[in-house]
């Protein structure tokens, strides 16, 4: 089952450069655990403490997944997930 | 260094004096690999706060897919702080997420939403390091030859 996954360009040190990986698995959690396999240290930057990182957002099918389940939304093959950094910050 | 049109550099304070006390945020986009600050899109500050700003996260996607296909890349990301210097905070020290974009930032604490000079400031955060850039203010880019 493959899935394509959009990562942004500060994630791709985990990637070799590359702008989109494949990956498989039948629900987001899943899918990390597979792109960890092969892209080592990747998953610490999208999950802290069993969630996602509240500053990063994961798509599927143009889709924030935060309102697909988070990290037990369901993926079938052939889905796009798009990760990108939250752009946010502030004065304090 | 930082090179941006006159009429994008008043673009930007336009929007933070217009948007205070609340923090204005938005991204220049450009030509993937051009280094050069084109296309200005205000974003709606999600959290429509003094003290932070996010963008929406369907906007967000909308904002990317949209400067995918046209094969630009963000080249300035801006933000206003109202009431503190145009300096980068820990928070957005903390959640800087694109390496290769200059971090614009803007102080209205001076005049607020009234007429008079701003601080205008620009950055590369990257790794969690802080660096200073010069700015170029230029008419037009196709004037740099």
């Amino acid at each position: 089952m493959a899935i394509e996954v959009r990562i942004p360009t500060i994630l791709r040190t985990y990637t070799a450069g590359e702008k989109s990986v494949s990956g498989a698995g039948g629900t987001l959690a899943a899918l990390i655990d597979d792109l960890e396999a092969n892209h080592a240290g990747i998953k610490d930057r999208l999950i802290d403490n069993g969630d996602l990182r509240r500053f990063v957002n994961v798509y599927v099918n143009d889709e924030d997944v935060r309102f697909l389940g988070g990290l037990e939304a369901e993926l079938k093959d052939g889905d796009q997930v798009v990760v990108l950094p939250a752009v946010a910050g502030g004065a304090r | 260094m930082l090179t941006i049109t006159r009429a994008t550099y008043d673009a930007i304070v336009a929007h933070a004096k217009r948007d205070h006390p609340d923090e204005a945020c938005g991204i220049v986009a450009g030509p993937e690999g051009s280094d050069r600050p084109e296309r200005l899109i205000e974003m709606v500050n999600a959290a429509g706060s003094p003290t932070f700003y996010e963008f929406d996260s369907t906007d967000l996607f909308q904002l990317y897919k949209e400067m995918d296909a046209r094969d630009e890349e963000p080249v300035v990301v801006y933000h206003s702080h109202t009431a503190t210097e145009a300096y980068p905070s820990v928070t957005d020290v903390k959640l800087a997420g694109e390496p290769n974009a200059h971090y614009v930032l803007v102080s209205t604490r001076e005049h607020g939403n009234d007429e008079g000079p701003v601080e205008f400031r620009s950055y590369r955060i990257v790794d969690g390091q802080i660096t200073e850039e010069e700015i170029q203010v230029v008419e037009a880019f196709s004037s740099l030859g």
